[in-house]
């Protein structure tokens, strides 16, 4: 499956990674170069294996459904590019 | 020179007062002040409160029994959350994030007494295998400037090699402590997946992210294991098995041991002096008793396309949450919130990173999911169904860390496939979850260091402790020291 600069244009806006025109070429070839390699595995027969989604089985473990860390809003707000009156600031989003 | 001391050795000094732990963590601040100018294997010296934590140890130990790395000067791979000390992830995104908590690993290592000297370069979110995709530019190989201590676990490697510390924690994914160890020789250990609480640890590939150390001998590896292993109720995904006592494991000696050696890894790809110095490991091994015996793992060629698909698309979910919005970097002046996401991101996130999250994104997108994710899942169950067959018939195996010794700095930039390439001994052993252990076994002509690999079953750390204790005694190679300038210490 080769990729198109019009794929790679699509992944990235899926990614939320502002992509410079002029780039788009290289990053074609370079995930075209990439997914080539990925194509090996179509030879590897898998026909009725178990998909492996974890290194060990595991059960999902359950907790009781208590607050254990208090309330942390300044410390988090701390660490954001922009708060203000206890909440993150974003640019405007409804007209 | 303290600063060369085992983490075992300068535990016995301090206990017996030879040594203070101020003393101690003087001596590795003056050798980083020497030498991390060149090597740039920390990020963050955190030399005010090291001494304050030095000091502060010296005196808990002169009224009572203290935890057993109580004064230990330790460095953390800068993607271990440390609460009020800056931890980047080799990331512009992230370089002034201060984050809020500890991570457990960081948490624990406070709790027996460690002492944090800083924090170690990596290459960017752990994606590299040569320190090189670092937003705060490569860390160098003690044992050659020139050349890569490998990644992603770089500096931490270097950090020991160079005695800049005692010891160090990395983390390891697809080889990013063994790669490194084996670079630089130190001895890596990557436990099993889930051995050590994730908690805290910047999220690279979830699957496949591990905790564990870079040390100067398998003795420190299992001091740092004892410290760390064990269930954390904050990782639904560690193991709640108890730790065992690792200590008995270093004396058992390695008569009696089965050690398979896969065909697969000792293929036409290995360079010459690589192949000379597992087989004198190996006929080291047999002097010390164990048996070898030859096996095979015959999915061992897909381990690469399939850990570059596992790995990124787990990365690009795991790296959505940087957005510019609740901590990290943000562009100036955004038009609109989706301006705002895809500037931050692009201007925060190096080249390797945005490859792997566009790659991830691909995989995982409408129409491609069954034929890259899923086949790829595929496979990984395929890998590990490998590695049970096989130790059926042996305790432990023995490879190569890697195909060749330390490349140059700017040799394989310009090529991620080739890049990939360097961890093709490394990968399957995290896709099927085992524990890995890299140890220093010889040198090439050009004095760069060699490194071998034994590699246990889920849980098997201490067959891995024992083969690699008795090898350490057997050999000298990990007790070899670069040429280096510095403090020439007291």
């Amino acid at each position: 499956m080769a990729i198109t600069d019009a794929t790679v244009r699509k992944v990235a806006a899926l990614a939320r990674l502002d992509l410079p025109e002029d780039q788009v070429a290289t990053w074609t070839r370079q995930l075209s170069d990439i997914l080539e390699l990925m194509q090996r595995l179509d030879a590897i027969p898998t026909a009725g294996v178990e998909p492996m989604s974890h290194a060990i089985d595991l059960a999902l473990p359950e907790r009781d459904d208590v607050v254990t860390n208090g309330n942390q809003r300044e410390a988090l707000l701390a660490c954001a590019p922009e708060a203000e009156n206890g909440h993150f600031r974003v640019p405007k989003i409804i007209e | 020179m303290p600063h060369r001391l085992t983490i075992a050795a300068a535990a016995r000094a301090l206990h017996s007062g030879q040594l203070s732990a101020v003393e101690l963590t003087r001596a590795c601040l003056e050798r980083i002040a020497a030498l991390n100018p060149t090597l740039n294997a920390l990020i963050t010296v955190t030399a005010e409160t090291a001494l304050a934590e030095a000091d502060a140890a010296d005196r808990r130990r002169r009224q009572d029994e203290v935890p057993p790395l109580t004064g230990i000067p330790l460095v953390l791979k800068d993607l271990f959350c440390t609460q009020g000390v800056r931890t980047t992830c080799g990331s512009r995104i992230l370089r002034d994030f201060v984050p809020p908590y500890d991570a457990t690993v960081t948490r624990r290592l406070k709790a027996a007494g460690a002492v944090l000297l800083g924090k170690a370069n990596m290459d960017e979110f752990a994606m590299g295998s040569s320190n090189e995709t670092s937003h705060f530019g490569p860390c160098r190989n003690p044992w050659d400037t020139e050349r890569t201590p490998g990644g992603s676990s770089g500096g931490s490697a270097a950090a020991v090699a160079a005695d800049l510390c005692c010891g160090a924690l990395g983390t390891d994914t697809g080889g990013s402590i063994r790669q490194p160890a084996a670079l630089t020789a130190t001895t890596g250990l990557k436990p099993t997946y889930g051995r050590i609480s994730r908690f805290g640890m910047i999220a690279f590939a979830s699957s496949l992210d591990q905790a564990g150390s870079l040390t100067k001998d398998v003795t420190d590896a299992a001091l740092l294991l004892q410290a760390l292993a064990g269930h954390d109720p904050l990782d639904a995904t560690s193991i709640d098995t108890p730790a065992p006592d690792y200590g008995p494991a270093l004396d058992r000696g390695a008569g009696g041991l089965t050690i398979g050696l896969p065909d697969e890894y000792f293929g036409d790809g290995l360079a010459d002096p690589v192949r000379a110095a597992l087989t004198a490991a190996q006929q080291t091994l047999e002097r010390e008793g164990a048996v070898f015996k030859r096996i095979s793992l015959p999915h061992t060629g897909a381990a690469i396309p399939t850990y570059y698909i596992i790995a990124p698309a787990e990365a690009s979910s795991n790296l959505a949450r940087f957005d510019g919005v609740k901590f990290g970097h943000r562009c100036a002046n955004p038009r609109d919130l989706r301006d705002l996401y895809c500037h931050s991101r692009a201007e925060g996130f190096g080249a390797e990173v945005q490859r792997r999250i566009m790659l991830g994104t691909y995989v995982l997108s409408a129409g491609y999911y069954d034929a890259y994710y899923r086949k790829a899942q595929k496979v990984r169950r395929l890998i590990a169904d490998d590695f049970r067959a096989a130790f059926r018939e042996v305790d432990v195996i023995l490879t190569p860390t890697t195909p060749e010794t330390a490349f140059r700095l700017g040799e394989r930039t310009g090529d991620p496939v080739r890049m990939y390439l360097s961890d093709i001994f490394t990968i399957n052993v995290n896709l099927a979850g085992l524990p890995g252990l890299s140890l220093p076994c010889g040198f090439d002509a050009g004095g760069l260091p060699i490194g071998l690999q034994l590699i246990g079953p889920t849980l098997g750390e201490e067959v891995l402790l024992q083969t690699g204790a008795a090898f350490q005694r057997a050999t000298d190679w990990h007790a070899r020291k670069p040429d280096l300038p510095g403090p020439a210490g007291r």
